[in-house]
């Protein structure tokens, strides 16, 4: 008979054995590929967690432009901050000329919940327009919610340029 | 019309759409099913139909961009053909979407919908919910505006009171070291690819249990449910009296859809979008961040709490709220389903209805918030000047120009973040009021480094006037009455 010289029809003549391969090599090919594809989409999608770029040294420019015992408002380009982010790069700081070339830079945000605070030199008070919170002219906390007195930057004159550490979105976690 | 039967017989033939679509339409439901009461959720459902479409519609000229947002959004606004209505549809859609979804969830709990065998159907509900809700946080920085800005920097100060993790939550949500390009095609991605996918899913499982379980009876005090005979006795019940959804129940269903788009559509008419508000410039400092409607309760609770409890309530809270929105079919899952015999349920809804639009009634009024212009703005009131000494002129002055305005109110008007100073002088005595702006208390920051004693004097001399003629002024009732003082 030629009929036992066909092909056999597929999947009814192999072995329970070799079924059983194929199955479980299919599955593992597949729990591969899943880890393969996996892996680099959490490492992409979580990549930012680990503080891209960090701190850098921004200059607000000369130091003379703060005169002593005004608190002054400075503004500066993020240093990590791509082609497309717009004016959203740019960050404002309060500049506090203490006396004879000592200084204090504070965040705008707030402690409590990030919103900015505004200085009133009549009063010589931040304040802040969400929750009501309320810091003294050295950055202390005065009253209200926040946690804590304004988040300070490092800062240097070198040649006469007033220089910050910065780059990050202060928070509870973690500094300018 | 023959043409017509024989294009739908070729397709049935390759296709079996009717005849698998038919009985679903044409399964029998319970008739006391067929109410008003059960129209919130196509109604939901509906508006989410309206908001893949209008969503589409904006997508198609939308920059997801954190330097062209802005712009693009005026120009949907000013230039595009419709596309102000458009924006306004999809602003008013997702409102009513929220409330009417808020409704359904209300309903079917005081129907008692969540119990046994429903439970599956009330926590995909429950993701349903929450996906929503993430819809609306993201719509909202969408609008790439200043409140946009300003609500991701509230969010990423949420986020980084997470103990150990806080700081790469912060990095993970803002999609880098802070708010700007990177962030907005984060949730871009979130808002249009993710959770929509999300809801999809979501609504087909719902959609699968409800048809699967069948709709929820009429509740009958009495009627209890009980895992071993509840199937069977609604499976008779249906057989016996019930009705075919279609048309029957889906009567109702189709008028309240219906009026729910035409008062979308209204709105979105009469009321246009929303913004966008000031452009996202983070030096811009003079503003006042607010959010959208929903989160207003949220935002409310913030200032509210006391700041110790702050940090423990925020992650706390609401992982708590929402797993306990998740336990209610398993807290409750047999036994009656009337809202006639289940009084803490319904305090339960009534409780929680109050506080939420208590707390988000304040997020309106925003009593502890400074009014920032006030010390400039708002004139201190004629009758507390008229026939004022001079040193008491010059305190009223300090009042103005030290922002004391700005939390305390004369006449009603100024900030209400502190007492209003109306009638102060009888309530604090002389020594009382100098103590209080020297060294601050309770909300108030101490004055004592930043008034110079004049300062101080005027103030206290004006604020001793602060009172009804006639009314006494306070005194000292710990010591003992001085008859020798000059």
């Amino acid at each position: 008979m030629c009929a036992t010289n066909l092909e056999p029809e597929p999947g009814t003549s192999s072995s329970p054995s070799r079924r059983d391969f194929l199955f479980k090599f299919g599955l593992a090919l597949n729990v591969i590929g899943a880890a393969l594809v996996g892996i680099p989409v959490i490492g992409y999608i979580l990549a930012p967690a680990r503080r891209l770029g960090g701190q850098s040294w921004i200059k607000l420019g000369p130091s003379a432009k703060f005169p002593e015992g005004e608190t002054r408002l400075a503004i500066y380009e993020n240093p990590f901050r791509v082609e497309w982010d717009g004016d959203s790069s740019k960050v404002a700081c309060w500049v506090r000329h203490v006396e004879g070339g000592r200084f204090q830079v504070f965040a705008v945000n707030c402690a409590h919940l990030g919103c900015p605070v505004r200085w009133f030199p009549q009063s010589r008070l931040f304040l802040c327009p969400c929750h009501g919170g309320a810091y003294y002219e050295d950055g202390s906390r005065a009253s209200g919610p926040p946690p804590r007195g304004l988040f300070e930057y490092e800062y240097e004159v070198r040649d006469g340029q007033l220089w910050v550490r910065g780059g990050q979105l202060p928070t509870l976690a973690g500094q300018v | 019309m023959a043409l017509f039967r024989r294009v739908g017989r070729w397709l049935e033939e390759r296709t079996g759409l009717e005849a698998a679509v038919a009985p679903v339409l044409a399964h029998r439901v319970p008739r006391s099913s067929a109410s008003w009461w059960y129209v919130f959720g196509s109604a939901t459902l509906t508006l989410f139909l309206l908001q893949i479409a209008t969503g589409i519609c904006l997508a198609l000229v939308y920059v997801p961009s954190a330097d062209k947002a802005y712009d693009s959004l005026l120009y949907l606004n000013d230039v595009a053909p419709l596309g102000w209505f458009l924006r306004a549809l999809h602003f008013w859609g997702s409102n009513a979407m929220v409330a009417v979804m808020t409704l359904h969830m209300i309903q079917v709990f005081l129907f008692g919908a969540h119990k046994y065998p429903r439970e599956m159907t009330w926590i995909a509900g429950v993701f349903l919910f929450l996906c929503t809700l993430g819809m609306a946080f993201t719509g909202q920085v969408l609008r790439w505006d200043q409140d946009a800005y300003w609500g991701l920097g509230i969010s990423a100060s949420i986020a980084a009171r997470s103990p150990v993790i806080g700081d790469s939550l912060v990095h993970v949500l803002l999609g880098g070291p802070i708010i700007a390009g990177r962030t907005l095609s984060r949730f871009f991605t979130v808002h249009v690819f993710l959770v929509p996918g999300l809801l999809i899913g979501l609504v087909g499982l719902h959609i699968w249990l409800v048809l699967r379980l069948g709709i929820n009876e009429w509740p009958m005090p009495g009627r209890v449910v009980d895992r071993n005979t509840y199937r069977q006795r609604y499976e008779e019940e249906v057989g016996r009296d019930g009705v075919p959804f279609f048309p029957d129940a889906a009567r109702k269903d189709m008028v309240a859809a219906g009026v729910v788009i035409l008062v979308v559509l209204a709105c979105a008419a009469l009321f246009g979008p929303l913004g966008p508000g000031g452009v996202p410039d983070p030096t811009i400092i003079d503003t006042t961040p607010k959010p959208d409607f929903y989160f207003l309760a949220l935002f409310a609770l913030f200032a509210l709490l006391p700041p110790w409890t702050e940090t423990t309530l925020l992650l706390v809270g609401p992982p708590l709220a929402i797993g306990l929105l998740f336990l209610v079919p398993f807290i409750a899952g047999t036994g009656e389903k009337s809202w006639k015999r289940r009084p803490v349920a319904v305090l339960g809804v009534i409780l929680i209805v109050l506080t939420v639009t208590t707390l988000a009634w304040l997020g309106v009024i925003v009593p502890w918030s400074p009014r920032m212009q006030a010390w400039s703005a708002v004139p201190t009131p004629v009758q507390y000047i008229k026939g004022r000494s001079p040193l008491e002129l010059q305190g009223a002055l300090v009042l103005q120009n030290k922002q004391c305005r700005n939390c305390h109110s004369l006449a009603g008007q100024g900030g209400s973040r502190g007492p209003a100073l109306d009638g102060v002088a009888t309530r604090l005595t002389r020594d009382q009021l100098a103590r209080q702006i020297l060294q601050g208390g309770g909300n108030m920051p101490a004055y004592g480094k930043n008034l110079s004693p004049a300062e101080v004097n005027a103030a206290v001399a004006f604020m001793e006037t602060l009172k009804q003629s006639g009314e006494p002024p306070a005194r000292n009732t710990a010591a003992p009455r001085s008859p020798a003082r000059p």
